[in-house]
């Protein structure tokens, strides 16, 4: 594709009085088929108030790891990608991170895509659902939301510092308001596998109206590398990806329920 | 002769064009009919089927362990030299091998006899002393020629490796017959036609040129001729047009057989088939002379042979290229000039030979991609690929406009008008290794010999971008010259030892000639001049001044991440290189063309540079043909086909190849989204102006586990650049290499 002109990339926003909204960007990737559907920009935004225990990226649990920049800049990161992205499907996901840390960057980015007519979607484990005011659901097509676990003790163990309740509400807020939703769930061995604690993820899942799909995903150890070029130790280091069989209890839990899981 | 009734050949069909004058594009545009459903209507191997190929598979299993079947080492090859041979004669639907036997290779010492002894000893047979004293005392081969007239700067040039892979030591093959001319007119309307055509040269006055067209024209009736004969030997009469669906594939693969009895070409492509044997296939159905089952087992049968095609080549032949590749390429799909998709349900057919027969190289389908092809067949193509690796994609929309809605692919990437336009193949030139000849003043940076004229090398401690530019353009000069000179050396003397009678009398007279040269090397350039642009090179010196390391220091961009800064220079270094090619002049007045591919020789260049002020190190393999560095490309395949898709496809119409990795995960959850997105990248792709995909859709950890346990998986394909191999013929070398490249996944 050739290089267009950013006529499409408007002035700068921000907030009214001419400053314009800045966010910290960790990096940005294009990925087919696994941030929602379809071909999409993805930006992964830095700082996150989890430290999930099999968190795969390490790299972005600090605003510090991430760029300045201005949304302009950032529209102006996907612009060559538009047209793909048009003709192949796809669209773009504000990814983290958690992109809720910083709610007037993610929107506003949200915004600006959604006027351009690309479909978009918010990666979020709805701890900070609430930072998300009306307009920046608005300019949402679809919430990813991770569902870490129903457990209160095991969503502590897990995240190390959050609660699920939030979640819970953010969820139902977006069944409420017709968002639509694809649920997702980290499958980890002597973690979040307990049968309770898949049946509470899978109850809840099920009782929002606006989920389309839960998305069981296996663990996996591909970000030990990120832990040890941090200097950190995986807290994760010795535990096995789930086997097949446990991929496929859990799967069920969910299926049985009535939902699509993928 | 299979049928008794007296049939029309032609009844049924419409259109006048294609009948008063041979024109097999006309006929297939009057008689073609879309086919926009999905895949549902495709059926399974026969019984048949299996036996005769499982017959084939178990020889395979020898002929990996040998490195060949068997060869037969006395006779050397012509269109008739040979008895007829069979795998089960009574079970074959359509007949025909290369030599007496399967896999059985034949000696093609015209084209050199060099390489045909050098095989055969590696091989364990003895050279036959007649056929040494024939090529030795009373018959010049090609290469004996090549080398009495090439200058000594190519000399230099070749030995150095800044270019390499010139096509003097064998047949320079990417010619393709149009070989359904056989089946819709028959041999002797043809024969007409040349003698015709023959006749039209006798009051021009005798000139060099004059007299090669007759001279050339002569050998085209006599090849005809002797296809005829060869036919005659199975039992066919192929004298005149074939009157069914099976006797036009069989009249078909006879006359490309006889081609591959004949020459030893690199590549030795098929052209576009398919839908000129649905025109026969449909017609056949609705007589209902075949139910679909039949019509696939026919097509399977086809494939059957073409995928025993084989060569003798040397070992180090086969270790460039990566296995014991053939290149029969087809082209698929399309869309027509009226609007209309090319696809029909032979076009289907041709795939699901990859099920029924399981995944293979060969034949090499290409599948030419439009975003308007019919959402069934874009679907089953991605699924396809999905399932086996063994297709590629080009850019339907590039090529019609280029050339037309009839052509095909010979080789990899190279676009022809079947039976209007042929080529001189012409390897490719060493770009990488032009630079560094640039900073060293023309010496090697290995040997230290003096290769490209003496010049000033580029001083300082650290290199300036102007200076450097300067002269890798004044070096790029030299090497367009010496480059072109050396391949029109080569065509004369090919033409005039090695000429393709047959392929040459399926084609139109007087026919359109490429001269198609190449480069590799691309992204080690590019990236080695955006690091001098925008970050800072440090030259570490010889005690004789000869540059041999850099340390690059800053982030300067890569090329493969949709990074106008580097992919400018891309741009710039493919222009560039493809105007000074132009300049030169060339033998017949072909017309120049380029390609960015590299085929697997990526691994033996690399072989052959020094360290390059892209930090990369001596000796580590290029990426193949357009490729980014292995991992260069970090924002992922899009970014990186993005990238690719800007090299502009005037500049290079011989091809730009891109091959991606991309792992089952890393195109969505489920079975159908991951169709879905990899049909909606291929059109992303192809409307952003991107030439060709290789798509493979491959675990790292398959690879590995077939490393360790290659009998495991004896039908692995992977596609390369440009083709597909077998990965467990492939050398470890080379394994490493497909395996260290980037694979697009999610984390």
């Amino acid at each position: 594709m050739n290089v267009r002109p950013r006529d499409a990339v408007a002035t700068a926003t921000g907030r009214g009085d001419g400053v314009p909204t800045t966010g910290a960007v960790h990096s940005w990737d294009v990925s087919v088929g696994v941030d929602g559907p379809g071909t999409r920009f993805v930006a992964f935004l830095a700082g996150c108030p989890l430290r999930c225990r099999y968190c795969h990226s390490p790299d972005t649990w600090y605003r510090r790891s991430g760029r300045h920049r201005t949304v302009d800049e950032l529209m102006a990161e996907i612009e060559p990608y538009r047209r793909f992205i048009a003709v192949a499907g796809g669209g773009v996901t504000i990814s983290g991170g958690e992109p809720l840390m910083q709610p007037r960057f993610t929107g506003e980015v949200l915004r600006r895509c959604h006027d351009l007519g690309l479909h978009t979607a918010l990666d979020t484990s709805g701890f900070l659902g609430v930072r998300a005011d009306d307009a920046l659901l608005d300019a949402t097509d679809l919430v990813l939301l991770d569902v870490k676990s129903w457990d209160p003790a095991t969503y502590r163990r897990v995240t190390r510092t959050g609660s699920v309740t939030p979640t819970l509400r953010f969820g139902r807020r977006l069944a409420d308001r017709g968002t639509p939703i694809w649920v997702r769930f980290v499958l980890v061995p002597g973690l979040t596998d307990a049968e309770e604690n898949v049946a509470g993820v899978a109850d809840f899942a099920a009782g929002l109206a606006t989920v389309q799909r839960v998305e069981v995903l296996p663990f996996h150890r591909l970000g030990a590398h990120k832990y040890a070029e941090l200097g950190l130790t995986f807290p994760l280091a010795r535990t096995e990806p789930p086997t097949p069989e446990l991929v496929a209890r859990v799967r069920g839990q969910f299926a049985e329920r009535g939902l699509t899981v993928t | 002769m299979t049928g008794t009734a007296p049939l029309h050949p032609w009844r049924g069909f419409t259109g006048d064009a294609w009948r008063d004058t041979i024109d097999v594009a006309a006929f297939v545009r009057d008689n073609h009919e879309p086919y926009t459903g999905d895949a549902s209507f495709l059926t399974g191997p026969t019984c048949r089927t299996l036996e005769v190929w499982g017959t084939l598979r178990a020889m395979f299993v020898q002929e990996r362990q040998r490195g060949v079947y068997d060869i037969d080492a006395a006779t050397p090859s012509t269109i008739t030299a040979h008895a007829p041979g069979y795998i089960d004669r009574e079970r074959e639907l359509i007949v025909g091998l290369q030599t007496d036997a399967p896999l059985r290779r034949a000696i093609m010492p015209a084209g050199g006899l060099r390489m045909v002894e050098t095989a055969l000893k590696a091989y364990g047979y003895p050279a036959d002393p007649q056929v040494h004293r024939i090529f030795t005392t009373y018959r010049r081969t090609h290469n004996d020629a090549v080398f009495d007239a090439y200058p000594s700067d190519v000399l230099a040039a070749r030995r150095s490796h800044v270019i390499t892979g010139l096509p003097d030591a064998y047949g320079r093959g990417r010619i393709i017959g149009d070989y359904r001319r056989v089946a819709l007119y028959g041999v002797d309307r043809l024969v007409a036609e040349r003698k015709a055509l023959k006749a039209a040269l006798d009051d021009r006055p005798s000139t060099d040129e004059v007299i090669r067209d007759r001279e050339e024209l002569a050998e085209q009736i006599r090849a005809l001729g002797e296809l005829a004969q060869m036919a005659a030997g199975y039992g066919y009469d192929i004298s005149g047009p074939a009157t069914t669906g099976r006797e036009a594939i069989q009249w078909l693969y006879f006359a490309y057989l006889a081609a591959t009895k004949e020459q030893n070409g690199a590549a030795m492509s098929l052209g576009r088939t398919a839908g000129f044997v649905d025109v026969y296939l449909r017609r056949d159905l609705a007589e209902g002379r075949l139910t679909e089952i039949d019509a696939q087992e026919l097509v399977d049968d086809f494939v059957i042979k073409l995928r025993i095609v084989r060569f003798l080549r040397t070992p180090e032949y086969d270790q460039l290229f990566s296995g014991d590749p053939t290149w029969v390429t087809e082209a698929l799909g399309g869309m027509g000039a009226d609007g209309r998709p090319l696809v029909t349900r032979t076009s289907f057919r041709y795939l699901q030979t990859l099920y029924n027969l399981g995944p293979a190289p060969e034949p090499n389908l290409t599948v030419l991609w439009s975003p308007r092809l019919p959402v069934g067949f874009k679907r089953f193509c991605a699924q396809v690929s999905l399932d086996t690796s063994a297709i590629q994609y080009e850019n339907d929309d590039l090529i019609r406009p280029a050339y037309d809605d009839d052509t095909a692919i010979a080789c990899c990437v190279s676009a022809m008008r079947v039976g209007r336009d042929m080529q001189f193949f012409g390897a490719r030139a060493n770009l990488a290794k032009a630079l560094l000849y640039a900073i060293n003043g023309g010496r090697d940076e290995i040997s230290g010999e003096q290769i490209a004229p003496a010049t000033a090398p580029v001083g300082g401690e650290t290199l300036d971008y102007a200076e450097v530019l300067a002269a890798y353009e004044r070096t790029l000069d030299w090497l367009a010259e010496t480059y072109v000179d050396a391949l029109n050396v080569i065509h004369h003397q090919h033409d005039r030892y090695a000429y393709e009678r047959l392929e040459m009398a399926l084609h139109d007279h007087p026919v359109r000639r490429f001269m198609a040269t190449g480069i590799a090397g691309l992204s080690v350039a590019v990236d080695s001049l955006a690091a001098i642009r925008y970050g800072r090179v440090k030259v570490l010196r010889d005690d004789t001044g000869l540059a041999i390391d850099y340390v690059v220091e800053g982030e300067p961009p890569t090329y493969g991440n949709n990074d106008e800064r580097a992919d400018a220079i891309a741009v710039w270094l493919t222009e560039t290189f493809a105007a000074k090619l132009r300049r030169q002049r060339t033998y017949r007045d072909a017309e120049l063309t380029m390609s960015v591919l590299t085929i697997t020789s990526n691994v033996v260049y690399g072989k052959h540079t020094g360290n390059t002020p892209d930090g990369r190190r001596a000796g580590e393999p290029f990426a193949p043909g357009a490729n980014p560095m292995n991992g260069r490309d970090t924002h992922g395949l899009v970014a990186a086909a993005l990238s690719v898709a800007k090299l502009p496809y005037d500049a290079a119409r011989d091809g730009i190849s891109l091959t991606s990795t991309v792992t089952p995960d890393g195109l969505g959850h489920t079975r159908d989204e991951r169709i879905d997105n990899l049909a909606g990248v291929l059109d992303g792709y192809t409307d952003a102006g991107g030439f060709h995909l290789n798509v493979n859709v491959l675990d790292r950890a398959t690879l590995v586990d077939a490393m360790a346990h290659p009998e495991r998986y004896p039908q692995l394909t992977v596609r390369v650049s440009g083709y597909a191999v077998n990965f467990v013929r492939l050398t470890r070398e080379q394994q490493e290499d497909v395996v260290s490249r980037t694979f697009h996944g999610s984390l």
